[in-house]
């Protein structure tokens, strides 16, 4: 059957791709496999070298900060899974935090101790993603396959807590809705020392000193530390480029103060040398998760946080008292109120500093919900740091900042 | 040189098997569907567990495709916004036919919980549907069922395109 | 007669209010003597409106137009290198006004400032970009979500939203569910206006159930072939269950209560 003609006219009614002066202009994306979802790159091209790059984003919109404004803080936790869809725990935790702050509460100990660890589990899973995909790109088609059969364990141990392998919801605002299952911290530290084996003698292994992959990132990307403060660069992006700026240990939120753990930080400011730190900053969140397995053990078993103005009490309690009941009945009905303010509190998840603005008019619905992704910015930076390089560290470049489309455009 | 003598009428040990047209058609179109690697939000990262180590989807004689005009099934996994919208339908124009969609995902099949002003309410607005999937994620599991299903509706199709008439009216 | 919903904020409401009740304040504290914040707002000098400690980070209130001089001040002087977030707040229903906020960071002290200022509907802000590039995708994003222009900016042009969208969708006046331009970009842009009525409008209701649509859904005890045509309505018919897994609980005697 033949094609039938389509109404579709054409995309670039601005865009002029034939040009008299020598140059190209290419489209890339926003389908490319290595767009790392649906970034679209208008690349302008002197032979193969990139003069102009105009980043266009905004094809996974979905209006979440729309959605904030219409939902009741606890209806608004499970849509931050789907910002950054890699480590979703992170996005929880995050927004989870923000509004703790606004209500000026603390989750229990055991709650903190459950949170800290599904971060780190979650920077495992998002950095062994990141790996996979980075290197598909580039052409190492092998650490995809190992890459995802260590994540694939990490998402066991994920589904064993809270039953969903991406789209987690496990924080709650004031505390984690559940304790860890029978057997869970075993599996944890067996996962421990697995990903710590594999780091060394599978993908460092593979690709540290392998020649193709150094030719392909070393001297790629490179960004001075100055431009990254500008651009608004952070986590990897920022450490990669010499400075050492980790919230956890500059701004520590939940229990990191009382860890002991390194900020790796990469002097050389290219792709390569995030590669590294990546690969570090995997095996500090190992040696971070065995330091909690043994605190677990130590603390009260209580999840949430005691606010019956703001939180639900525990089941049993709503299932025999009263009053328990009757404030579980308007804070599902109603929603809980927050004081009046405005808080902005920064976390460090897997890709970089995730804050969620929050302002609050005293409603169940928050006035204004501001997303801040690191993603975003580091999608910005690709204007700047494509000019010059040539179309096949493209790929290269759209890696290491290692984006993910659902922060970027919310 | 040795003669084979072939008696066709007895039973057993044929050298032959005989079939209709439309079941050898339809025996290669199912077993090697290849579909586009389109991964629009969450639900692509299943998509790539789908297609990696532990669920291994190349038995199902799957290999993702990175261009349309390779590919057989177009699976659309995740959100569409309405700034994809168009993208999308020109990718699906620009597949060979014969060509199938499964919609992959809550927010694919009827935008599930992104109900905002951004996102395509159900990408059937735009392309026939054959599978729907749902979920939000599907796991890689449901994934590789819901190209099972596809088979077995591609083996019950007929082999001539023209003869098929898709449920979804085939827009303009 | 009908109630009366405000046009000027269709967002989210909560559909019952105590009368009496007033919703607190997180607690404000004054910048303390000697601290990293005090020299701020010592550099800043008289560009302060109002400055209060605000959950740990700084919130400095000034005049709009002053924006770029007192973050100019920021970075050079007080160490502000980072400008993470910088966006709007849209108050035009209550002053006719947006409220602009950036947030900045100073990696050495690990300290965060917010500043914040008012402008009226219609009104332009300086852009910051010369300070901080980030600032680039984030005043873009504030331009085409509030529809607030930025001077100076290098490329001030809708980021997120396509290039011929109606609206700004951050508004308050602007609905969840979009307009009717919204509704119906895709068919328009994809097929024409005309398909509009082939393709039908858009199903917000996440319930809907069609009495008459067999391809879709099915009715317990009403099951009919898959595609027919039930608008003269069907008959009942018996639910039938597999008699294999049927117990019957009646035949045997009753052992569940013990109490006898």
């Amino acid at each position: 059957m033949s094609q039938q003609p389509n109404k579709l006219t054409p995309f670039f009614e601005n865009l002029n791709f034939e040009r008299d002066d020598n140059t190209m202009v290419i489209n890339f994306g926003p389908q490319h496999p290595s767009a790392h979802g649906q970034l679209r790159l208008v690349l302008e091209l002197d032979g193969e070298q990139v003069v102009k790059a105009y980043p266009d984003i905004g094809y996974l919109h979905r209006g979440i900060e729309k959605m904030a404004e219409n939902m009741t803080y606890n209806e608004f936790l499970p849509t931050t899974d789907r910002l950054d869809y890699i480590a979703s725990t992170a996005n929880n935790y995050a927004y989870a935090l923000a509004v703790e702050k606004l209500l000026g509460i603390e989750a229990p100990r055991r709650a903190q101790v459950i949170r800290t660890m599904l971060l780190e589990l979650n920077r495992v899973i998002s950095h062994l993603f990141f790996l996979a995909t980075h290197a598909l790109d580039v052409g190492a088609m092998s650490v995809f396959l190992y890459a995802f059969r260590e994540r694939e364990y990490a998402m066991d141990l994920m589904e064993d807590y809270c039953g969903a392998r991406l789209t987690h919801s496990s924080v709650r605002i004031g505390g984690v809705p559940l304790d860890l299952p029978a057997g869970w911290l075993e599996n944890l530290a067996a996962f421990c020392d697995k990903v710590d084996y594999e780091v060394e003698h599978t993908y460092e292994a593979l690709l540290t000193e392998n020649r193709i992959w150094k030719m392909r990132l070393e001297d790629v990307g490179v960004i001075s530390a100055e431009e990254a403060l500008s651009w608004g660069c952070t986590g990897p992006m920022l450490r990669g480029s010499g400075v050492k700026y980790d919230i956890r240990k500059e701004e520590p939120y939940e229990l990191y103060s009382e860890l002991d753990f390194d900020i790796p930080v990469a002097e050389t400011c290219d792709s390569y040398g995030r590669y590294r730190l990546y690969m570090e900053e995997m095996k500090q969140s190992t040696r971070i998760l065995r330091q909690l397995i043994p605190m677990y053990k130590k603390t009260e078993p209580r999840l949430m946080a005691h606010a019956p103005q703001y939180i639900s009490a525990p089941k049993e309690e709503i299932m025999t008292q009263n009053y328990a009941l009757m404030q579980h009945f308007v804070l599902v009905t109603q929603g809980m109120r927050p004081p009046k303010g405005e808080v902005y509190v920064p976390t460090e998840s897997p890709k970089g500093e995730l804050g969620f603005y929050i302002k609050s008019e005293g409603e169940p619905y928050a006035y204004r919900l501001k997303c801040r992704a690191p993603s975003f910015f580091h999608t910005g930076l690709l204007q700047e740091i494509l000019v010059g390089t040539y179309i096949a560290d493209v790929v290269t470049i759209i890696g290491t900042t290692n984006i993910v489309f659902g922060e970027v455009d919310r | 040189m040795a003669q084979h003598q072939v008696n066709y009428a007895s039973s057993a040990g044929l050298p032959i098997a005989l079939t209709t047209v439309d079941h050898l058609v339809n025996w290669g179109r199912s077993n090697s569907l290849w579909p586009l690697t389109y991964g629009l939000a969450c639900c692509a990262i299943e998509m790539m567990a789908a297609g990696g180590a532990r669920y291994d989807f190349d038995r199902f004689g799957t290999i993702f495709r990175a261009s349309p005009r390779q590919s057989d099934v177009m699976i659309l996994a995740g959100t569409l916004s309405k700034k994809h919208a168009e993208f999308a339908r020109r990718l699906y124009d620009q597949m060979s036919e014969p060509k199938w969609v499964i919609s992959m995902g809550s927010c694919a099949n009827t935008g599930g919980m992104f109900n905002t002003y951004a996102t395509v309410q159900g990408v059937d607005r735009i392309v026939p549907v054959d599978i729907y999937l749902p979920g939000c994620a599907p796991r890689p599991e449901t994934l590789q069922y819901a190209l099972m299903m596809l088979q077995k509706k591609i083996r019950k199709e007929s082999a001539n395109m023209n003869k098929n008439t898709k449920q979804n009216l085939r827009l303009v | 007669m009908r109630k009366y919903t405000p046009k000027d904020n269709v967002q989210g409401k909560s559909y019952y209010t105590d009368r009496f009740w007033v919703a607190p304040r997180v607690p404000r504290e004054e910048v303390e003597e000697g601290s990293h914040f005090e020299t701020v707002v010592n550099a800043l000098g008289s560009q302060v409106k109002e400055s209060y400690i605000e959950v740990g980070q700084l919130v400095v209130h000034i005049d709009a137009s002053e924006n770029f001089a007192v973050i100019k001040t920021l970075r050079d002087e007080c160490g502000y290198k980072q400008c993470s977030e910088q966006s709007a707040v849209d108050y035009l229903a209550q002053d006719g006004e947006f409220e602009l906020f950036y947030q900045l960071l100073n990696h050495a002290e690990a300290k965060r400032v917010r500043v914040v200022c008012r402008i009226k509907k219609g009104e332009a802000i300086e852009s910051i970009v010369p300070l901080y590039k980030s600032a680039n995708f984030a005043e873009r994003e504030m331009y085409d979500m509030f529809g607030i222009k930025v001077n100076n900016h290098p490329f001030l042009k809708r980021i997120i939203m396509p290039d011929d969208w109606e609206g700004h969708p951050l508004l308050k006046t602007y609905p969840l569910h979009g307009d009717e331009f919204a509704s119906w970009y895709e068919v328009d842009k994809i097929f024409g206006k005309e398909y509009r009525d082939i393709i039908g409008p858009e199903n917000r209701d996440p319930a809907k159930v069609e009495r008459y649509d067999t391809k879709r859904f099915s009715r317990v005890g009403y099951e009919v072939p898959f595609g027919a045509d039930i608008s003269e309505g069907e008959k009942e018919q018996a639910i039938e269950y597999s008699e294999t897994i049927l117990v019957n609980y009646n035949a045997g005697t009753k052992q569940l209560d013990e109490r006898k």
